[in-house]
């Protein structure tokens, strides 16, 4: 697909910021120490990446699902950490507000956290409700002017740090599965929230996840999102979306692992030569590629088709992220192959993407539940 | 008050210098970017407007896909663009560019309250030649190496970088500065001056629109106008790799000494 103009400048930029800010220190210490980098989150929300997909009025910049596609793409192929810290308030954060947030909600929670300036997190798992959503058992209770939540969220991307959550709970007891849910957003500094100690991950060191836990946690009316009991739907539909920026993320890394693996491959001698000469190697190059760009013909597709609200939008950005993230996960590992027994050391970048995109295939949504999403569609 | 940024795209010389056969360089084969300098002096200017809120107006010299330079540096935050372009402005050597350049500003009009900024100099001739000979042609004072600069009213106060220290300066408007990369740190485009950028206005000023513009003299302006001829342009052979002593003082002072025997230095 061949890019206007207008998304060949916002890659440009995107990809300029990412080299020149996000610099392999960084990446590097956050990789070893975890923690979250407020310095470079300051500049994402200076430079409004915090709010690529949100409407201007809201704080945000006006661009669309490509442009964001474009952001995730280019940030991960620098690091994957920078890519999630622009991604959430786009997506998974900012999403539930933008598509059923009242006037009043989206000018108190959307706009601070388009322009950076306050983190929302998205908390809709469970430890015994993940694949299937619906078997939550957090509950809300109405009590006069409030609801009273109670239960535990788990593995919050970004909960140690964040101001505000958007929490799903059942209202409606009586009701199984995916009815009888509704949205809430809740301020974390309220009494009764508490955080499990951040999760020692595989990847995506510097970005901290954690377990939220509500214990009798007061939240105002005014603060229940969208319509009652009716926050499942809701809760499904910003996924599609965030999968669309996952399939990007899965992109990006892979780029970047596959321009790791070139630079190495011609760097690298064996038998008195570069062992690019080696057939062996060069075709495995050939098929990255090949992959590479078949996976940013989808993604792209899939960010026009959302943009165009085309109706086959939904299944493209499962069908993106499905491909996209199990691409991302054998051409890391080809890129790791291409550099020997050096790319299994710390010090080769190619080692910490391919952990970095482990999580790719599981979170919001793993390859299983992509298929359920798209042979669905195909047997309506 | 109006701010003019006159800027140029150059070669991106990070990466491979091409020179063709006549000894000027290949700029089709190479990458170009924004002159460094240059992105300072837009920043300069961007920050003044944030401050008092006046147009910015970015101006080049160049062949028509200078367009693209220009509509980044309105995704920055620019207002309107100028790009002077013509076949007779082709080959221009800073006397002829200047005097073109200086020609579309006093066409476009330098009122009182306004200053041209410009970079330092350009990475690829690197003569930082052009921008003064706006102002001497403009008949404006002028401020070079500018490493800080403070609006005072009608004047400008200017801390000049120099190489043995520095030199603060009050000059009126209208002025020239010409800025070095201490000044500050170019900002990134956004998302949303991209989308609005693509609204922008970009004037091009052609041979027709300048030929009877007072200050340039039609005979000195292009290749054949000129003063300068080039004589010659090469890539520099690559030096050998340095050598790294460490050890004490006496054990270096005598190794280097040997080395420097040994290669006829002294």
């Amino acid at each position: 697909m061949i890019l206007s103009d207008k998304y060949e400048l916002i890659k440009k930029n995107f990809r300029r910021f990412a080299e020149k800010e996000f610099t392999t220190e960084i990446q590097e210490n956050l990789d070893r120490n975890g923690g979250f980098n407020w310095e470079i989150w300051e500049k994402i929300g200076k430079y409004g990446f915090t709010g690529v997909k949100i409407p201007t009025q809201y704080g945000g910049q006006g661009g669309d699902y490509m442009a964001y596609a474009l952001m995730n793409e280019e940030f991960c192929r620098v690091c994957p950490v920078l890519g999630i810290y622009a991604n959430t308030p786009n997506s998974l954060g900012g999403g539930p507000l933008l598509q059923c947030g009242n006037e009043e909600q989206r000018q108190k929670y959307l706009a601070p956290a388009a322009r950076g300036e306050k983190q929302i997190v998205f908390a809709l798992t469970e430890p015994g409700a993940g694949s299937d959503p619906g078997s939550m058992t957090t509950k809300a209770v109405a009590d006069g002017d409030y609801y009273v939540i109670n239960g535990r969220k788990c593995f919050i991307s970004g909960a140690p740090i964040a101001d505000y959550a958007i929490v799903y709970a059942r209202t409606d007891l009586t009701q199984k599965g995916g009815r009888g849910i509704s949205m809430f957003i809740v301020d974390l500094k309220l009494k009764g929230v508490s955080f499990g100690k951040p999760e020692a991950k595989m990847g995506i060191n510097g970005y901290p996840t954690s377990d939220i836990v509500f214990e009798n946690v007061y939240v105002h009316k005014d603060d229940l999102l969208g319509p009652l009991h009716k926050g499942y739907a809701v809760a499904m539909k910003t996924l599609d979306g965030g999968r669309l920026g996952v399939a990007a993320q899965a992109l990006g890394a892979a780029q970047g692992a596959f321009e790791e693996a070139v630079a190495y491959v011609k760097e690298r001698k064996q038998f008195g030569k570069p062992i690019y000469y080696n057939q062996g190697v060069s075709f495995m190059l050939a098929e990255m590629a090949t992959e590479i760009e078949a996976t940013r013909n989808l993604v792209y597709s899939a960010a026009e088709a959302k943009d165009h609200d085309a109706s086959n939008a939904a299944t493209l950005c499962s069908m993106a992220k499905l491909y996209a993230t199990e691409m991302a996960n054998k051409v890391c590992g080809q890129a790791i192959q291409l550099h020997g027994g050096y790319g299994y050391i710390k010090d080769y970048k190619v080692e910490r993407l391919y952990r970095d995109v482990r999580v790719m295939t599981l979170y919001e949504g793993t390859s299983q539940v992509q298929k359920i999403v798209i042979s669905r569609d195909i047997l309506k | 008050m109006r701010i003019y940024v006159c800027v140029k795209q150059v070669p991106d010389t990070s990466g491979k210098v091409a020179v063709n056969e006549n000894g000027t360089l290949n700029r089709a084969s190479m990458d170009t970017i924004v002159n460094p300098d240059d992105l300072n002096a837009v920043e300069a200017a961007l920050e003044l407007k944030d401050e008092l809120g006046c147009q910015v107006t970015v101006v080049t010299m160049g062949p028509p896909p200078a367009k693209a330079m220009l509509r980044e540096l309105l995704a920055m935050g620019a207002d309107d663009a100028v790009l002077i372009s013509g076949r007779e402005f082709g080959g221009s050597d800073t006397f002829a560019t200047s005097q073109i350049i200086a020609g579309a500003l006093h066409n476009l009009g330098v009122g009182d309250e306004d200053i041209v900024f410009c970079g330092r100099q350009a990475i690829d001739g690197d003569t930082a030649q052009v921008g003064p000979q706006i102002a001497e042609k403009l008949g404006i004072p002028q401020v070079t190496y500018a490493g800080n600069i403070q609006k005072d009213g009608n004047k400008l106060v200017v801390k000049r970088l120099l190489e043995d220290g520095y030199m603060v300066v009050e000059v009126f408007t209208p002025c020239l500065i010409t800025c070095v990369k201490e000044l500050n740190e170019p900002r990134y485009m956004t998302v949303k001056n991209i989308i609005e950028s693509e609204n922008k206005p970009i004037l091009v000023l052609d041979y027709e629109a300048l030929k009877d513009e007072e200050l340039i003299d039609l005979d000195s302006i292009g290749l054949k106008g000129s003063p300068t001829n080039i004589f010659k342009s090469f890539t520099p052979p690559q030096k050998g790799e340095g050598v790294v002593y460490s050890d004490s003082v006496e054990v270096m002072s005598k190794k280097l000494t040997e080395d420097l025997v040994k290669k006829h230095i002294v």
